[in-house]
């Protein structure tokens, strides 16, 4: 089924939930709204002509451009061979999506890196906690603002060396 | 009262230090602190090409029982308070070899934010090895400056640096 | 924290213990912490702590820039890092629409499939380490020394490499490079018998692993395990072979699955024996590529100040480890704008949790030698 295919059979099934099949230059994707977004991933690996089994990439980008954060999901199906790009925009300021460590067991530990590494809870997620930083880490460093913290348990984490580059900072 | 560092400097002390100094790099026990990359190249170094055992070097697992950490790839901040705890546990008189760019100064992390910019933030360390990673010939050049090192110690004879016992 | 005390046949209280297995240990896999809660020998979970080589490879990436991010590509999988090479010139090639020449896709494939190799050279003689059997490592670890020599001959690092560009390679083969490759090939199939002769039928061997962990296709799928490990438990994916992405296409090369020959389909055994398998597999498909590869050129023109126009893509890679998947954002500048991997042993780690309760201790340690874990492609 090509994305096209999969788009209508959701809209039928969910209406307004799910947006229409957007083009980047190489992609297609879909976007969702991020509180339907477990009932309609629960629908693509469940159905026998979608029949999504597997979670292959879950990421996510801070737009402070645009006031949000997206999670992008990639799913592909063993059986039918065909993939598709689920994106789901959250708001930046308290970023809210729901989990889908229900439907399938991979979305567990890529939510707590996302969570970790960008700060965006997953309402339901059973043990959402930091994954790749110490438990007592302050910030969620892949934000575009983040700014380093000087030391951490008194190890300094500024770089005396001479390689230090300095780049522009962009926005 | 102790003998160590209290005769003075004779021929035959000087040969009975000599004496222990080579009975202590010949049979340098390294504890297998691999954290990354370098670790590769340090079972390298180990295996049947550039064999490390014919130096009397064994990899051992606990630091109980080793004499020398090879810190062997990046430092993160997580790893670094393990790492206090690790050095603490290995007995003295002990040495420290920092293995490649990443554990000396960061190497091409230092652009990190987690990372430990050199674990000589942390530890004091007797032999830095550049490279990234450090060829298994360049590591084993390391080991033997450091026995070089270690055979310029001196536990006997009355020396304005003691011995670390 | 809850305690149980259980009373057994003649009135032993017993209670659970919560240990501690890392970060430091004695195995090749890395820096990996569990905290296991076991009553006695037998496991009730094994919780694993990661993060402890989590070099934020994803945010230098925005600082440092298209082509100042492959030599950080290698240290994703620093046992296999050419296939990571890979994924990672492939991203910025379709997002900047650069096609590569067919003489170069097949320097890259000879290198991938050589560092292929070394990875599984690595891991049979870590698997064979971890249960007690320590010569066969170093049978493993003296093969791998010749394919570093290859390799050094070829771009002039024997681990991290940092060979491929985007566009394609950076250095063409050199002169009598295809025949050395050849001369290995035929002097490396009888050493992986004679390890397999050492190691893999013995009765020690499969007592340990056999019927350990088996992990059935619908929990494979649902814990996005990928590579070896998945098809292990019967599921013929090779992305290779599905969508053949570079010239795969043009090789003859089979896909083994697990059997089960010693236990269940999806078992210890068969996890390691499918890096057995996939080395024939791998001298199969360099065989072939040193045989038919085309002149011409190895790279094509790309500008020093690359700027891919803005968008977004998935792309995947069969790694050593399995199917990479990388998604890469671009704005339109030298820096990506978002670069984010997922990798086969973040998937491998997740299930230990589940897989571990019930085992023993030393079960733990054949199910993380068996999987492949290294801690670089779970931290980043």
């Amino acid at each position: 089924m090509d994305t096209q295919a999969i788009q209508r059979k959701l809209e039928a099934a969910f209406g307004g939930v799910v947006g229409p099949v957007a083009s980047g230059r190489v992609e297609s994707w879909i976007e969702v709204d991020p509180d339907r977004i477990d009932e309609v991933a629960a629908m693509l690996a469940g159905d026998a002509d979608t029949r999504f089994e597997c979670l292959s990439n879950l990421s996510g980008v801070d737009y402070p451009a645009h006031g949000h954060i997206q999670v992008v999901y990639n799913l592909i199906s063993y059986t039918h061979g065909h993939e598709l790009t689920l994106k789901v925009n959250a708001d930046r300021d308290s970023p809210e999506v729901k989990t889908l460590s229900g439907v399938w067991a991979a979305a567990n530990w890529l939510e707590r890196e996302v969570f970790d590494l960008l700060g965006v809870n997953f309402v339901g997620h059973p043990d959402l906690r930091r994954i790749l930083l110490p438990d007592d880490w302050v910030g969620n460093p892949l934000r575009k603002d983040y700014v380093e913290a000087p030391d951490y348990h008194g190890i300094s984490t500024i770089r005396e060396s001479m390689l230090r580059i300095d780049l522009p900072v962009k926005d | 009262m102790s003998l160590i560092n209290s005769v003075p400097e004779m021929v035959l002390t000087t040969k009975v230090d000599a004496f222990l100094n080579w009975t202590r790099k010949s049979s340098l026990w390294y504890m297998l602190f691999g954290l990354a990359c370098c670790a590769i190249e340090m079972m390298q170094t180990g295996g049947p090409r550039a064999d490390l055992d014919r130096f009397g070097m064994a990899p051992r697992a606990t630091p109980r029982v080793s004499d020398l950490m090879i810190v062997a790839g990046t430092l993160t901040l997580k790893m670094a308070l393990r790492t206090k705890v690790l050095y603490e546990q290995m007995p003295d008189p002990k040495y420290v070899l920092s293995m490649g760019s990443c554990a000396s100064c960061g190497g091409l992390f230092q652009l990190a934010y987690s990372v430990c910019d050199g674990v000589d933030k942390i530890i004091p360390v007797d032999v830095y090895v550049p490279g990234c990673p450090p060829r298994p010939e360049a590591l084993t050049e390391g080991l033997l400056l450091l026995q070089e090192k270690m055979m310029q110690e001196k536990w006997l004879v009355r020396s304005s640096t003691p011995a670390t016992a | 924290m809850s305690v149980e005390i259980e009373f057994e046949q003649g009135g032993l209280a017993t209670e659970e213990m919560t240990l501690n297995m890392g970060p430091q240990h004695p195995s090749t896999h890395g820096v990996l912490r569990f905290i296991v809660k076991a009553d006695g020998e037998v496991m009730r979970k094994a919780t694993p702590d990661v993060g402890y080589l989590h070099r934020s490879i994803e945010k230098i990436a925005e600082k440092v820039g298209w082509h100042g991010f492959m030599p950080y590509t290698d240290r994703v999988d620093y046992v296999a890092a050419m296939a990571c090479n890979q994924g990672w010139a492939m991203c910025a090639e379709t997002l900047g629409g650069i096609e590569v020449p067919r003489r170069g896709e097949y320097c890259r494939i000879i290198a991938a499939e050589l560092s292929r190799i070394c990875s599984h050279l690595l891991a049979i003689g870590a698997t064979g380490m971890d249960i007690g059997a320590v010569t066969p490592f170093t049978h493993a670890l003296r093969e791998r020394e010749m394919i570093n020599d290859l390799i050094e001959e070829l771009c002039g690092a024997r681990l991290t490499y940092n060979y491929m560009r985007i566009g394609g390679v950076a250095w063409d083969l050199p002169p009598g490079f295809r025949k050395k490759v050849a001369r290995y090939l035929d002097h490396l199939e009888p050493c992986i018998h004679e390890i397999n002769d050492l190691l893999s039928y013995g009765k020690i061997y499969t007592e340990r692993l056999g019927g350990v962990a088996v992990v059935s296709p619908a929990m494979a799928m649902s814990y996005g395990l990928v590579g070896p490990n998945l098809r292990a438990s019967g599921l013929k994916h090779d992305l290779r072979k599905d969508r053949p992405y570079s010239v795969y296409g043009d090789f003859e090369f089979d896909v083994p699955v697990g059997h089960g020959e010693m236990g269940g389909v999806g078992d210890c055994w068969d996890r390691y024996m499918m890096r057995i398998w996939e080395i024939f597999e791998s001298v199969k498909i360099l065989r072939q590529a040193v045989d038919k590869i085309p002149e011409g050129p190895v790279i094509a023109k790309v500008a020093r100040t690359f700027k891919p126009p803005a968008g977004d893509v998935h792309v995947r890679v069969e790694a050593a480890r399995g199917d990479m998947s990388w998604y890469c954002v671009s704005d339109g500048s030298e820096y990506p704008y978002r670069v984010h991997v997922r990798t086969g042993s973040f998937a491998a780690m997740s299930i230990i949790e589940e897989l571990s309760k019930g085992l023993m201790i030393a079960d733990l340690v054949a199910v993380i030698a068996t999987f492949d874990i290294v801690a670089p492609e779970v931290d980043r």
